[in-house]
């Protein structure tokens, strides 16, 4: 094999706390990227991915510093390099992508001012030099107008538009390296697909050695040729993507590609229920929207039945509205059409007009469990207060029942008198589906509440989630951008779209072809496990696209 | 992970091992000066207006250690009843505002809408008078007396007050957990006083320290201008305005309770910076 | 909104600002208790004087028509006569004023600089010594009372070293140099009472730009230091830093006024106080009109030049 491109050995970065005690976050990290070859860090939150693709450019976040190795660059050892030697380095060899473009691009100057920058200050290119170069990246990149977008500024543009402008500014130098971090992480699911493919076209052209940096092992699969799989700083796994996917040798690297995004490989039709029941909840016909007068339409001709017992899921991308359906439901907005019916009898618009037992038999569960837990209050606390408010539990009825509530979701007693701050995020989330079940509800609707966990994690709350309704007979309303994760746990679905419900239905006939567009298009976004699924799948996605017309 | 439970003393054990040689200089002279304040009548040697000798301006001696003033009066006994009346009313001033203002400020978090609108745009018109022309203008009318200057100057700190207390509570009820609270059915009391109240603490405290400093340095300066506390009563600004004069002949005097006012508000500060450094709290943007 | 729109609103809202506090200034100076004919006429007030003069004074009108009458009168320059000494109110303003203006503007073109300057070299490396030693020096000075430096300076420059005066009363036929030997202490003194706060805030304004994923990803390109902080960080922080100054003109207007107490300085902070002193309603009415509205119309002016220096609102989607 040739001399590679990029060398790390070894490499340890620590950060100092409070107290000034080190601990290390990068630990003995050692690999190689080959010239034109793209190599993935895995990882889940913490695990020192960023970190490290920040030290190959000699850079640390403050508060961090880099205290063993060597990132030999062709040669030459990045961590040796003065302040100028870098400077020169990270705006001609090695550049970065970084995760959220709307963030990292400087708000007062216009897009080519930022993406010629670099050429045109060092005096590699002239100004018309770079400018056209821009344009041709633009035009690469599939950006619409290349001529015109980058005299834009960066509000102007969009979010997937952004993240592929800043891959034209770090190829404008025709770097010996890239680094992606995250890249489409912060973008919507649709356009998710677009964006990594304009990325992987864009490093095969130009035969360019990338890094790249994702939580998400389904989607590296499409880009990368070697995986490295991190978890708390250490090296766990290393290896050829083919290798990784279809013969994972540690069992952590199991777990994540069990735990990984997928569709599953047969949708389960539910058995077809007899229930003659009146339905538990039901919206009828609700329009609602926000603004003095409701103006700004939110949500149009909503119907959606919900019965005792099944999880009915809700899925959208955002701004579809499925997040304002969730706060219709539970009072935190009224709605300026239609109504909500609670066993048949119509529920007032507010919480403050409800009557407690009305309340008490729907809870929410909010997406981030560590902003849903107010972190003053020990969980004693928090889960008993339903039950006092509620229910009218005595003090000591509730410190028995927190006690059960605890258990019932895995979670040991003592946390009673812990506060939220000293919990893990899994922790939190068991937590705050403790609170919403200690006001003992019929349903509970769940705001996305596994998409800020890690995949493994979120795993085990789904898990928790169906042993509770197999126990209490809860029904859920599960909100979520997620398909995959919808599909394999909702009886029923319903799909949004721009403030509309577009298809609804048991999830096998809302999901098994021929379905709605859009639903196609959700469906057609979801990775696969197999390299050739991004060019088959953008191809297919410019077809849905067209059809939905907009 | 920590294993422990959380407990007050725990904090504070753990607050005290933060802290560093400078906080703990400055916390140790505030609990000095407020002591001295506390018990003026049984430290000093003599009365605060109890003339001694005939001379002005006497050096220190073993009588009066830090020798007379302009009207032969002992310059430390003044100092340490200038020190009551300063932090008598600077604490009485701040008491008043932040009862008032947090009081406000949550209300108008806690309802949005029209009632916030409103009060916010009272309020920012009310800030957009310089702070010492408002004193003026009402010392102007009512003469000064401590009711005047105590209502005027927590009238004046209220409008700050009510800002930084209502954007905490602000950025504060935007929380899931208070939506959650809010779902529940819960009444805005409860949110305000369970949910806000103990999150808004730390900040507030420094706030406080903000205030008070800021309520000592502006009543020291309206009676170094003569509008403040009246003679016979002296406060330290008063003791500064009084023996500035003789500064031109050299008689240092008059610098006593200028520095004091400044170690005072130095210690405060300090203190209030390593609160918000320790808990990394933020006041929304100061004034 | 357009841009347009936004100004037009800002300037709105500072106009109405100045209503209220002529309002305000207007009623705390008339309505509270010190009635002005009594002022004026003191202990020997009989009922026939005070009809008297109350009826010379236009007192006997109804409040709103007195407001529109006194405001009508102070756009249009006409400032009435002291209560004191009847001498025109107008005449003294305009001498006191230039004196003011001379002192305030002085300061802000060494303060402002000076503390954008300071608060930068301070916010480019948080933690190291020379952020150490000017975000201590200047947690000290803001708990200064605005006149311990003047103090300090006085006894330093005037009484040890004599080379200032310590007094600056100002004479018809003082040249320049008279004037700049006059005008030292006390601007220094302002000076030092604002500077602080303004590096302090300059600081962390500048500290929250450099903190931005923006300037990092600058840094990752390779942007050199001087370009970085020119080009990158100085353009988002200039709305912070304008808001910044424009906050501190309240410690100015302060500082004005103890300053010029401190030194004899015949300018028009000394000129309110000794009307205050001495319950010279008119005077203190035009004084803190006047003061008031510099501020408004300051604040006004920043508002706008930090919504013109946004790109987000000077560009539209």
């Amino acid at each position: 094999m040739a001399e590679p491109l990029l060398k790390v050995r070894n490499l340890d970065v620590s950060v100092r706390d409070k107290k000034g005690h080190e601990f290390k976050i990068v630990d003995d990290i050692s690999f190689d990227v080959q010239p034109g070859e793209v190599i993935a860090l895995i990882g889940e939150s913490g695990s020192g991915k960023t970190t490290i693709s920040l030290g190959c450019m000699g850079y640390t976040r403050p508060g961090c510093h880099i205290t063993g190795g060597s990132v030999e660059l062709g040669g030459t050892n990045v961590l040796d390099q003065s302040l100028t030697a870098l400077q020169e380095l990270r705006g001609k060899d090695i550049t970065y992508v970084a995760q959220s473009a709307a963030a990292s691009f400087n708000g007062a100057m216009t897009i080519d001012a930022q993406v010629t920058e670099i050429p045109i200050i060092t005096g590699a290119m002239s100004r018309e030099d770079a400018l056209a170069k821009a344009a041709q990246l633009y035009a690469d990149l599939e950006l619409p107008d290349p001529e015109n977008i980058g005299k834009r500024y960066p509000h102007q543009v969009s979010g997937g538009q952004l993240q592929r402008l800043m891959a034209a500014m770090a190829m404008i130098s025709d770097p010996r390296l890239l680094i992606l971090d995250e890249p489409t992480t912060a973008l919507d699911v649709t356009t998710q697909i677009e964006v990594l493919y304009s990325f992987k076209k864009l490093i095969k052209d130009h035969k360019t050695a990338a890094i790249y940096v994702t939580h998400d092992l389904s989607l590296v699969a499409q880009v990368a040729d070697h995986i490295l799989v991190l978890k708390d700083g250490q090296m766990v796994e290393y290896g050829a993507t083919e290798q990784i996917i279809s013969d994972p040798q540690h069992d952590y690297t199991k777990a994540l590609m069990a735990a990984a995004h997928l569709m599953p490989d047969e949708i389960h039709a539910p058995p077809v229920v007899t229930n003659e029941d009146p339905p538990l909840l039901q919206v009828r016909n609700a329009t609602a929207g926000y603004g003095p007068d409701q103006d700004i339409i939110a949500l149009q001709d909503i119907d959606l039945t919900i019965h005792a017992g099944e999880t009915v899921g809700v899925i959208g991308e955002s701004g579809s509205g499925k997040t304002t359906l969730g706060r219709l439901i539970s009072g935190l907005m009224g709605a300026k059409k239609g109504g909500i019916y609670l066993d048949g009898h119509q529920l007032a618009q507010s919480v403050g007009q409800r009557s407690k037992e009305d309340l008490r038999q729907i809870q929410f569960a909010f997406q981030m469990a560590d902003v849903a837990l107010n972190p003053r209050q020990r969980l004693n606390k928090i889960l008993s207060r339903p039950m006092l408010f509620y229910r009218g539990l005595s003090r000591r009825e509730a410190d028995r029942e927190v006690a059960r509530l605890l258990e019932r979701v895995d979670l040991p007693t003592d946390f009673a008198w812990r506060f939220p701050p000293e919990l893990s995020g899994g922790q939190r989330q068991r937590v705050n589906l403790a609170r919403a079940l200690a006001a003992e509800p019929r349903l509970i609707i769940c705001d996305e509440i596994t998409s800020a966990l890690d995949t493994i994690v979120a795993q085990q709350i789904l898990d928790l989630l169906e042993d509770l309704q197999d126990e209490l007979n809860l029904s859920y309303m599960f909100i979520t951008h997620d398909i995959a994760t919808v599909s394999k746990i909702s009886e029923r679905i319903a799909v949004m779209r721009l403030g509309r419900i577009v298809a609804q239905g048991t999830v096998d006939q809302v999901l098994t072809p021929p379905c709605h567009e859009y639903t196609q298009l959700l469906l057609n976004s979801v990775p696969e496990m197999r390299t050739d699924w991004l060019d088959e799948a953008v191809v297919e996605r410019r077809k849905l696209v067209a059809a939905l017309g907009d | 992970m920590t294993a422990q439970v959380r407990t007050w003393q725990g904090e504070l054990r753990e607050a005290a091992s933060d802290l560093t040689p400078g906080v703990t200089l400055a916390l140790l002279f505030l609990i000095f000066v407020f002591l001295v304040g506390a018990f003026a009548p049984w430290i000093a040697p003599y009365g605060e207006g109890q003339i001694l000798t005939n001379e002005s301006f006497e050096p220190p001696s073993a009588i009066m250690w830090l020798g007379s003033d302009y009207l032969g009066r002992d310059v430390l006994s003044r100092l340490i009843y200038g020190v009551r009346i300063t932090l008598f009313l600077a604490l009485v001033i701040t008491f008043l505002s932040f009862f008032a203002g947090v009081g406000l400020g949550f209300l108008a978090a806690a309802f949005g809408g029209r009632v916030d609108m409103w009060m916010s745009r009272i309020n920012d018109a009310m800030l957009s008078f310089p702070a010492l022309m408002l004193a003026l203008i009402v010392i102007n009318s009512l003469g000064s007396s401590f009711v005047v200057l105590v209502f005027t100057i927590a009238f004046i700190d209220l409008t700050r007050v009510f800002r930084v207390a209502r954007a905490l509570a602000v950025n504060i009820m935007v929380m899931d957990y208070v939506e959650a609270a809010i779902v529940r059915g819960e009444g805005k009391g409860w949110i305000v006083w369970h949910e806000v109240l103990p999150n808004a603490l730390t900040p507030l405290a420094a706030e406080f320290g903000i205030r008070f400093t800021y309520a000592i340095l502006f009543i020291s300066a309206l009676s170094f201008l003569g509008l403040g506390v009246q003679p016979p009563q002296s406060d330290l600004g008063v003791m500064v305005k009084e023996n500035m004069q003789a500064i031109l002949y050299g008689e240092y005097t008059t610098l006593y309770p200028a520095f004091g006012i400044a170690f005072i508000a130095i210690s405060m500060n300090v203190f209030v910076d390593w609160l918000l450094q320790r808990s990394s709290a933020k006041l929304p943007d100061e004034i | 909104m357009s841009i347009l729109e936004i100004l037009g609103k800002r300037l709105i809202f500072g106009v109405g600002t100045l209503l209220f506090v002529s309002v305000l200034v207007f009623i705390g100076t008339e309505i509270l208790p010190g009635d002005v004919a009594h002022a004026i006429l003191g202990q020997g007030a009989t009922p026939e004087l005070v009809a008297q003069i109350k009826e010379r004074l236009g007192l006997d009108q109804p409040l709103h028509v007195r407001y529109f009458v006194w405001l009508g009168n102070f756009v249009t320059g006409d400032f009435g006569t002291s209560l004191a000494n009847g001498a025109d109110i107008g005449t003294e303003i305009g001498r006191r004023a230039s004196n003011t203006i001379i002192l305030a503007l002085c300061t802000t073109v060494i303060a402002v600089p000076l503390s954008i300057v300071l608060g930068l070299a301070a916010a480019v490396k948080p933690g190291g010594l020379v952020d150490r030693i000017i975000t201590s020096t200047s947690l000290a000075l803001i708990s200064f009372p605005d006149f311990l430096v003047a103090v300090v300076l006085v006894t330093i420059f005037a009484v040890k070293l004599k080379w200032l005066p310590a007094i600056a009363s100002i004479r018809p036929s003082y040249e320049l140099v008279d004037w700049i030997r006059i005008l030292i202490l006390p601007v220094l003194g302002l000076t030092f009472t604002i500077l602080a706060h303004m590096v302090r805030m300059t600081r962390s304004a500048v500290l929250n730009v450099l903190s931005s994923p923006a300037i990092e990803m600058a840094i990752l390109k390779g942007v050199p230091r001087r370009r970085l902080l020119l080009r990158h960080a100085l353009p988002n922080a200039f709305g912070p830093i304008i808001n910044v100054i424009a906050l501190n003109l309240a410690y100015l207007i302060s500082g004005v006024v103890v300053i010029e107490t401190l030194f004899n300085f015949p300018g028009l902070g000394r000129y309110m106080v000794e009307a205050v002193t001495n319950r010279d309603v008119p005077i203190v009415q035009t004084c803190a009109m006047i003061f008031c509205s510099v501020y408004i119309i300051l604040n006004m002016t920043a508002d706008i030049l930090s919504i013109m220096a946004n790109p987000r609102v000077r560009y539209k989607k």
